[in-house]
Order: C-alpha cells, then structure tokens, then sequence
C-alpha cells in the first residue's frame, strides 16, 4: 500500500532503485496471451531474403530451379558478422531477384523465391549433437554459427558473435531475455508456456558453450503463469545454477542493457559489449532455436509470431516458416482486405509500419500487428509546441533530454545533437508515448542520425574526389611539363626563340608549385 | 604629483599588459586555415564548375577573393551555402538552382567509338578505357558533374539517376512525404532497388 | 492529416488541453474558498481574467495568423484563472484587464506564444500590475470570515448589487474610502512592526495570528492564495495526476522551512518562525502552481531540485531582508531567468557514461 502510494506522487525517487531510470507502462493489449501457438500450413511460395541480420549479405549457394531440402543452406554467410539462410521446407528454387522485405523505407533487397514441393523432406546432413554437455564448446557454437542463428528479440544480431569466449572477459552470467515488454507481443511468453523444457535445455546449451556459472530468467510480472512453468521445469530439470527473476512490468524492461541493469545493477559502459561486464544476454526464441539446433540438428528455418492488432478478427499465436509472405500469415488469421489497415512489423513501441504488404516474415519478426488507419496514432497525431512539461526526460531510460535534443534535431543543428546524445538514444519510444504535444521525438531522432551518416559519408566521398582530382591536375601538368621540355630541347637544337624558353619556364615553374602544394596538403 | 603618480602607474600596467600580450601572441600563434582552403573543405569536390568557375578550388579561391557569391555551388545545396556564409561572415542567400536526385554518368558502351575525350574531360579520372575500346564509369567515383556528356562525339554518355540502395536509405524529416509513401502497397515490383553485393 | 510515419505507434493520450485542464480542476478548490471570502467579487474578478486573457489570446494568434484553435488548448484560460487568483480582490476592473493583456501579449506571445515564455506569465503581469499600481497592488480587502476581526466586514460580499458597484466603479460608489475597506496582509503586518523595531513574534501577537486560521485561509490576501488547504488538495491532485513533479513544490517549502527555521533559531524574537513562513503569503500557490508551470522551469529532475531551492531561498530573503512583504512572486521570476542554464548544466547521467 506505502510502496504503491509513493509510487504514485514519484517518491520512489527519493532514494535509489533498483532497475533502469525512467520507463512507461503502456497499456498491455496482451490478446494472445491464452491463444496457443498454432502450426500454419505452407504457403503457395516462400521468398527469403539473403541478409535478415546485421552485417553482411550472404550469396546464394543454390540455382534457379534446383531442388532444396527443408534446413539446408541455401545461401552463405560472407565475412564475420553474417549469418546463413537455410530452405525453410522440401522444394524448388524458381528465382533469385529484388523483392520487397519489411522496411520502413518500402526498398527491397535479394531475395531467394522457393515453391514447397509439399513432401517438406528433411535434410539429414547435420546430426543432432545429442550429448551437448560433453561435447566440445568450439564445436556448439560452430553448430549455432551454421544453423543461421540471430537474436530473435529484433536485433538480429548473429548469435555465435555474442558467445565468443574470452578468456579476459569471463561470462559469468546468462540471462534468459523472456521480459517481452512490448505491447501486444505474446510469442516469447507462449514459447516459455509451452515449450519451457526446450528452452531451458537451449539455456544449458548456452551456458554449456560459455562455460557460465549462473543463469537468470527475466520474466516480467505480468506473465505469472510463465514464472510457474519456467520454475517447474529448472526443479524437473534439477538446475540448480539457474533461477527465475520475476520484473516489474516497466517499458523498456526487455531492452538488453535496461534488463541487465535491472539484473545486475550495473551500466555497459559506454562503447562496450554486455560481454565485458560478464554478461551474456539472449532471449527466449533464440534460446529455443538454439536447442533446435543443436539437440535436433534443425536450423533456424521457423519460428514463433504474435498476430494481432485491432484488424485482426482472430489474433493468434502462430509457428511459421520463415520466408512466407505477411499476407497468407494474415489471411490466415481471417485478415483477406488490407484497405485501410496499417501493417506494424514488431511491436507498437519500436515495430515498424510497413510501406508495403506483399512482404515476407523474416528472423526478426517477433510480431504483426495489422491496425486500422484511423485507430492508429502514428497517423494521426499532429504536432504541438513543446511545453516543456519534462515528461520525456522523466522516461528516457538512457538519461536523455529529449525535448532539447529533438530542438537541435528539429533545426539540422545535427553537432549540437551529438553534444546531447543523439547517438545514445535507443529509439525506445517512450519519450514520444509521453508527450502530450505530441512530438514525434523518435522520428526526429532518426532523421538526424540519418543525416549524420549522410552528411559523413559525403564528407568522405568529396575528399576522395578532391584527391582524385587534384591527383589528376598533377599528372596534367607533369606531362605538360614534360612535353614542353621536349619541345624546348627539340627547339634549342633547331632554332631557340626567345619566348619559348620564358614561357617553358613558366610553366615549368607552375607545375612545380602545384605539386608542391599537393604535397604540402597530404603532409 | 599625484598626476605624475597616476600617469606612471597607468603607463606601466600598460607597458606590462602589452608585454604579456606580446608573449601571449606569440606563444599561442595559431597558423590560421588560409580562407580558400576552409571554403575548399565545404564544397562536394564534384568539380562541375555550374558555379561558373572551372572546379572547387578557383571557386573557393573567387570566393575568398570577393569575387564569387556564396550562392553559386549548385551540388552543395543549402548546407554548402550556409557554411559558406558562415566562414566569410557575410548574410546567406537564396540557394537558386536545385540540385536534384543525384546522378551518375553512363556509358552506352555499343556505341562508344573509344575516342578517349570523356576521359580527358572528367575531372576526377572516373571514367576508364583504352583508345578504341569501351569506355565505362566507375559509379563509386563518379561526381555527377556532367563534364563528360559534351566532348563526346557520338553522344554516348548519359545522365542517369543513382540508384538508391536500401543501405542508404535514411529518414525523411517528420512531416516530409516520404518518396515511397504513394508506392502501390501490394505490387511486387521494386523500382531503384538492390542488395550491396 | 499528419505523415508521422516512424515509431512509436502507440500513445499515451496525454494532451496540452487535459494538462491544462487538470491545473484548472486543481486550483479550484482554492477559487472556492476565494469565493467563500470575497464573495462575488472573486467571481467577478475570475470570470474576467479567464475572458480577458483568452481574448487577449484570440485577438494575438489572429493578428500572427496562427491556428485560432489554440485559444481552446486551456493556457490562457490558466493563465487568466493564475493571474485573477494572485490579485487583491479590491482591484479595478480595468487593472485586472491591463493584467491580462500583459499576461498574453508581453509575457507570452512576443515570446513566440505557448512554450517559448520565458516567464511565468501570469507571475510577470503580475509584477507589471505591482510596479504600475503599488497601491492597489498592496491594498487587502476584509475578507468575510476573517476570525481575528472582532467586528464585521465593512462591506457585505455576499451582496450582489454591493459588489457589482464595488467592481466596477469602485469603493467610491459605496461611499467608502479605499483604506476603510482593506486591511493589512500578516506578511505585510510584520513588515511594517520590523520598520518600527517590534520582533516578529511581538508583531504576530499583536496581529492576532492564528496557524489554523492560516492554514484554512481564513485570513486577508490574495484572492486564492490564503487557504493552504485548498491549495494542498489540489496540489496533491496534480502529484497524482502526474502532471507535476514533486522536486520543485517540495525543494522549495523545505528550503523557506529550513532557513527559517535557522533563523528562528537564532534569534527567535525577531525572526518570524517556520510555521508562520509556510502557511503565509503567496508560498502555496507560488510552490504547487506557479514554480511547477512546465515552460518556464526546468525539464530535467536535478535541475528542477535546483529550480526549487533557489526559489527557497530567494523567497525566505526577499521576505525578510527585502523591501517587499511578499517574495514568492520575485524569486520565481528570477529563477525562470535562470532556467536555461540551470537545464544546460544539470542534465541526466547517460547510461554508461
Ligand atoms: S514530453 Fe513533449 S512537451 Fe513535454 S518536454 Fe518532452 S517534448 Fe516537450
Ligand atoms: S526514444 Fe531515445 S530519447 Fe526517447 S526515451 Fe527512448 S532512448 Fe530516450
């Protein structure tokens, strides 16, 4: 009762907490959370693009109108940060060419298009590594590395890079990412229902790999069945290394470093990973796809999404294959017309709006949300003054002051930006939720990083040009130089003119003070 | 007396404060950016010369000089005009002409004679080719200038539009239509799009 | 329509309008008890600030050629309701309108309007209204219930046609001279003593002083300013609401409370005690609805911490070393002044910075 009232005026604040600072408790929307995880059929056609994860794009291994198995790999992961693309299902490749994919922008990029041949033949290539605890930790996350893993909470960051083991930087604690903050997500929560067993052994696998001593469950408290299930299955499993940590339910508790905050009490420092603190964080679905891959030999060619949203007439929790088209995962759920709904890939806090419908599911779509055009406030807010009222400083979980920032933003004064943090900012979305001018925040914030990056590239762009070119008037004047110095030679042997020499020196002289300059500059 | 006094006093903290002032000049001389180097810095070095000058640096050194407005770099837009007029100190004007989407030149290869002139009119050795042979453009080096559509004898070159990758892409400012906000929500087809390779 | 397009897609549905709005809901309580002890001349003197200032408004976004819609956002109506509850009821209409005018136009729309002020607008009218008419700036009315007044009021305020001719063509027209209708405020009481060498204990004695009486407002002031009741209450309403934050009430009456409680300390005789520096004056309403108005104090929780005890202190020695009775009015002035500053140095701590 005192906690919850304190709570209310803020107090809270008087002394410290634990947890992140700031945060916002949007309204939950949590309609699945009861839906079942439901198997969808195949669909007619399957396109997946060739980079769903940060780094590189990866090539395609297979041609047009080769016959591929279900989990082989298609296309190869190029460079370090990089991760396979496997055939979610038994069929035919029919193109490799641009397609659509889930981007704010509406662009597309390389995509590979297969038509399931309906047997969904399993390729056996890859055994199981059954007996994980004994096997060689180099050797799982090989396997992880090979079976195409990302995180799965959205960041898409391939996983193995995070489970690199050093020998400076000890792990000492995994956490199990199963926060699902966002509103309306219910796919991580529904996994740890029913599949809590799997997950946990993914978390043995993890832990296994690292050699980490404890793990930690994050679950927030609005989930209290998946605090029971998850605890039943650590004391049927007999871990004892592992525990469940029940979160109050605060936006943006699933963010990795506002968890580990939360967990441990500690910051990532500024510019390091979560690694250098001892610290291994991985959510749920990875967790899950983790075990499929090393304990069923299965790589990551599915997986679980929330559907949901107002248009929905049956929201649902659904298993799907990667790389089939959003409008069949739709159609599915009983949403045929796409007219005046706005389609959200991910959640409503950081998910994005999609120019495009024709797009497929890819690794990082945690959820759709498919909401009507007049219902939805990203469009129709419109834009007030800022009254200063300090609500967004109040929530930013990074220490932001975002009415400031979004000023400098606002007026391209983009160094001004930086000076305030433009680059810290994690796009949560909280500030914006709060504002009761209804400043686009975020928006801001991305149009300025946006055009930092621009600005930059161009700034180098014009300097190779500069080197180009100038490099270029250098090789002119050398070889009118030495052109003219032929000829003057060639002249004085015949008949030396007065003005030829003077003028031969001349330009002699120019072309020399020209290099010298040039000279002077890359010095 | 007394004034005697205060003219001693007065023109010995004089003297004082000019000495240390002396010093101070010299100790913290600061080689000042010669004025056209810091206009040069700018600019976008695409060496077009639509500003009227023959390349960056004769513009920047017009400017410097008095003679050129700040105005006149079409590439570098607003922002190149605004920094322009900050560094000489003097009021920003109306940027006229707009820049446009960016452009790259392109060679129509069959029908390239090889003659070798566009090579010699581009100002940053983007475009590559032996006499009689096909002659292509290096996109990534490439300025836009248009320098080279001119000289060619059997025109050849073509101003085409840079293809916009999805790498590139960044936010519009709030309020700004989007380019793909009218897009056909559910055509397959994907205009001015393509994967780093 | 609008082409936000980026995330978040949610909202919280937090307004301008329901924030102004929840401040008016909030400060009537205290326009109730104005009520109960000026009559109806508070509802005169409130129904002409709110009516002026929101025409004021109108008649500015008009001449700007900004959307008219704005006047229905609730600020000027705030800022008229503010300004009507820091005056003395005895004021001239007309006063009240100059009030108002400066209130839009010089405090807040030659700024560039709602957001860009950087003063408190309803504050700076009213330091306009103090410097151009000291008089009637300082002149209290007898309010109706004022305990220590053995007598009865010298003019009845809950009578409608008494007060309408005292609104409107002033103490005149009841026959009556200013002086015979007014009295002095405790702050100005114990000024006034200290000039003649009398303690602030003696002089409260002597005022016939009583906490509770302070504490439920039944004493000369302000029109909204003498209950500290009211005040808290909807003070507290705002809290919970969350349209404001604790740091800037709470920094700013424990500072007042805890310098004079110094003070009293050492030398209990002429300093006034603790107590009497928090239930007097202008302190509640200064502290819970002007310090807190979001444009012109600070943004960040530290800075606001800041904002309040410079308040604190400004307040505490305007009061006692300073030629006015009443400090609340002019530190949080001089502290809007200082906003910018205090938001460029006491930011947040980044995360992992
Ligand atoms: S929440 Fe909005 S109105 Fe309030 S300070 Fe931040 S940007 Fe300004
Ligand atoms: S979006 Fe950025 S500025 Fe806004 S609350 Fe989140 S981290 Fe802070």
């Amino acid at each position: 009762m005192l906690p919850a009232l304190l709570k209310r005026f803020g107090l809270n604040q008087l002394w410290p907490t634990a947890g992140f600072p700031g945060g916002v408790h949007p309204v939950e929307h949590k309609i699945t959370a009861d839906s079942p995880i439901i198997e969808l059929p195949l669909p007619p056609q399957l396109i997946l693009p060739l980079k769903q994860h940060i780094g590189e794009i990866c090539a395609p291994l297979v041609e047009v109108g080769e016959h591929v198995l279900r989990g082989q790999k298609i296309a190869k992961s190029q460079g370090y940060v990089s991760a396979s693309v496997h055939a979610p299902t038994s069929g035919t490749v029919v193109a490799i060419q641009d397609h659509a994919i889930p981007h704010p922008s509406g662009m597309g990029r390389p995509c590979m298009m297969i038509e399931p041949d309906g047997k969904d033949t399993f390729d056996e290539s890859r055994p199981p590594i059954s007996d994980y605890r004994n096997a060689d930790p180099a050797e799982i996350r090989e396997r992880i590395r090979m079976s195409g893993i990302v995180g799965l909470g959205g960041a898409v960051f391939p996983t193995f890079i995070k489970m690199l083991r050093d020998q400076r930087n000890p792990v000492q604690m995994v956490i199990l990412n199963g926060a699902e903050c966002e509103p309306y997500l219910t796919c991580d929560h529904r996994v740890m229902l029913e599949h809590a067993a799997d997950v946990l052994r993914g978390m043995d696998v993890i832990m296994h790999a690292v050699n980490a001593k404890n793990g930690v469950i994050a679950i927030e408290d609005n989930k209290p069945d998946a605090i029971a299930v998850m605890r039943g299955a650590i004391e049927a499993a007999g871990m004892k290394d592992v525990e469940v940590r029940s979160l109050p339910t605060r936006y943006p508790q699933g963010g990795e470093k506002q968890l580990i905050q939360t967990l441990t009490g500690k910051q990532v420092p500024e510019g390091r990973l979560p690694l250098h603190i001892g610290v291994l964080c991985q959510n749920v679905g990875t967790a899950l796809a983790i075990h499929d891959a090393v304990c069923l030999g299965m790589p990551l060619i599915q997986r679980v999404v929330t559907v949901s949203g107002d248009a929905i007439p049956n929201p649902a929790n659904v298993r799907v294959r990667i790389g089939t088209p959003i409008p069949f995962v739709l159609a599915q759920c009983g949403l045929q017309d796409l007219s005046g709904v706005r389609l959200i890939h991910g959640g409503p806090m950081m998910g994005e709006r999609l120019p495009r419908t024709n797009v497929p599911l890819v690794k990082s779509t945690n959820g759709i949300l498919a909401m009507k055009r007049e219902a939805l406030y990203s469009e129709q807010a419109v834009e007030e003054p800022c009254i200063r009222c300090g609500h967004c400083v109040e929530v930013c979980p990074v220490g932001l002051v975002p009415n400031e920032l979004a000023w400098h933003c606002r007026n391209d004064q983009f160094d001004r930006g930086q000076e305030y943090n433009l680059f810290d900012c994690i796009e949560c979305g909280c500030c914006s939720y709060v504002c009761p001018s209804h400043i686009p925040l975020v928006h801001y914030f991305r149009y300025a990083k946006g055009q930092v990056a621009k600005i930059e590239k161009e700034r180098v762009f014009a300097e190779q040009s500069k080197v180009r070119s100038e490099a270029r008037d250098n090789r002119l004047a050398r070889e009118q130089a030495e052109r003219a110095a032929r000829r003057s030679k060639v002249r004085k042997q015949h008949a030396p003119a007065a003005d030829g020499v003077k003028k031969t020196a001349a330009d002699t002289k120019k072309a020399a003070t020209t290099t010298s300059k040039t000279e002077d500059d890359k010095a | 007396m007394n004034i005697l006094m205060a003219i001693l006093t007065l023109g010995g903290l004089a003297l004082i404060a000019s000495i240390v002032l002396a010093i101070a000049s010299r100790v913290f001389h600061v080689e000042g950016d010669p004025m056209i180097e810091r206009i040069d810095a700018v600019l976008p070095q695409t060496q077009c010369g639509q500003c009227g000058y023959p390349g960056c640096v004769p513009y920047a050194t017009a400017v410097a000089g008095g003679e050129a407005d700040v105005n006149q770099c079409v590439p570098g837009g607003e922002r190149a005009m605004l920094a322009i007029a900050d560094l000489m100190g003097v009021a920003p004007k109306e940027v006229e002409e707009d820049a446009g989407v960016p452009m790259l030149a392109f060679v129509r290869e069959d029908e390239c004679i090889g003659c070798t002139l566009c090579i010699k009119a581009c100002p940053v050795d983007a475009i590559i080719g032996a006499p009689k042979q096909y002659h292509t453009v290096i996109e990534d080096h490439c300025t836009g200038c248009t320098l080279c559509v001119e000289p060619c004898p059997v025109d050849c070159i073509d101003m085409v539009e840079k293809t916009q990758v999805l790498e590139e892409w960044t936010w519009s400012a709030p309020g700004k239509r989007p380019a793909l906000e009218n897009a056909n929500q559910n055509s397959d087809e994907v205009k001015h799009a393509s994967g780093t390779a | 329509m609008s082409l936000l397009i980026s995330s978040p897609h949610a909202h919280g549905g937090d307004s301008i309008r329901a924030n102004m709005l929840a401040v008016i809901l909030a400060l009537l309580p205290a326009a109730g008890v104005a009520t109960y002890l000026f009559g109806w001349l508070a509802v005169f003197l409130i129904l002409l600030c709110m009516l002026g200032c929101m025409a004021a408004e109108w008649g500015c976004l008009k001449l700007m050629k900004r959307p008219l819609s704005r006047v229905g956002d609730g600020s000027a109506a705030l800022t008229g309701l503010l300004l009507a509850l820091t005056l003395p009821a005895a004021i001239p209409w007309w006063m009240a309108l100059v009030g108002c005018v400066a209130a839009i136009v010089l405090a807040k729309q030659v700024y560039g309007g709602l957001g860009h002020n950087p003063f408190n607008p309803a504050l700076a009218a009213r330091v306009v209204l103090l410097i151009s008419f000291p008089l009637n700036m300082t002149s209290w009315l007898v309010p109706m219930h004022a305990p220590m007044l053995a007598a009865l009021p010298p003019v009845d305020l809950y009578n409608f046609g008494d007060c309408w001719s005292l609104f409107w063509f002033g103490p005149e027209a009841l026959g009556k001279g200013l002086d015979a209708i007014t009295m002095a405020s405790p702050l100005g009481h114990v000024k006034t003593e200290w000039s003649r060498g009398i303690g602030a204990i003696e002089a409260l004695r002597n005022y016939d002083y009583s906490y509770l009486d302070a504490f439920l407002g039944r004493e000369a002031g302000s029109l909204g300013e003498t209950s500290v009741l009211a005040l808290l209450i909807g003070g507290i309403y705002l809290l919970a609401r969350h349209t404001i934050t604790w740091h800037i009430p709470l920094s700013f009456i424990v500072t007042v409370y805890v310098l004079a409680a110094v003070f009293n300390a050492v030398n209990p005789e002429h300093f006034a005690p603790p107590l009497f520096h928090i239930l007097a004056g202008g302190l509640m309403l200064g502290a819970f609805f002007m310090a807190t108005d979001p444009v012109s104090s600070p943004v960040t929780p530290r800075g606001q911490l800041i904002f309040g005890i410079g308040c604190g202190i400004l307040t505490w020695s305007i009061r006692t070393f300073g030629g006015y009775p009443e400090g609340v009015m002019f530190s949080i002035l001089l502290m809007n002044c200082a906003v910018p500053l205090i938001d460029h140095y006491f930011r947040p701590r980044v995360y992992g910075k």
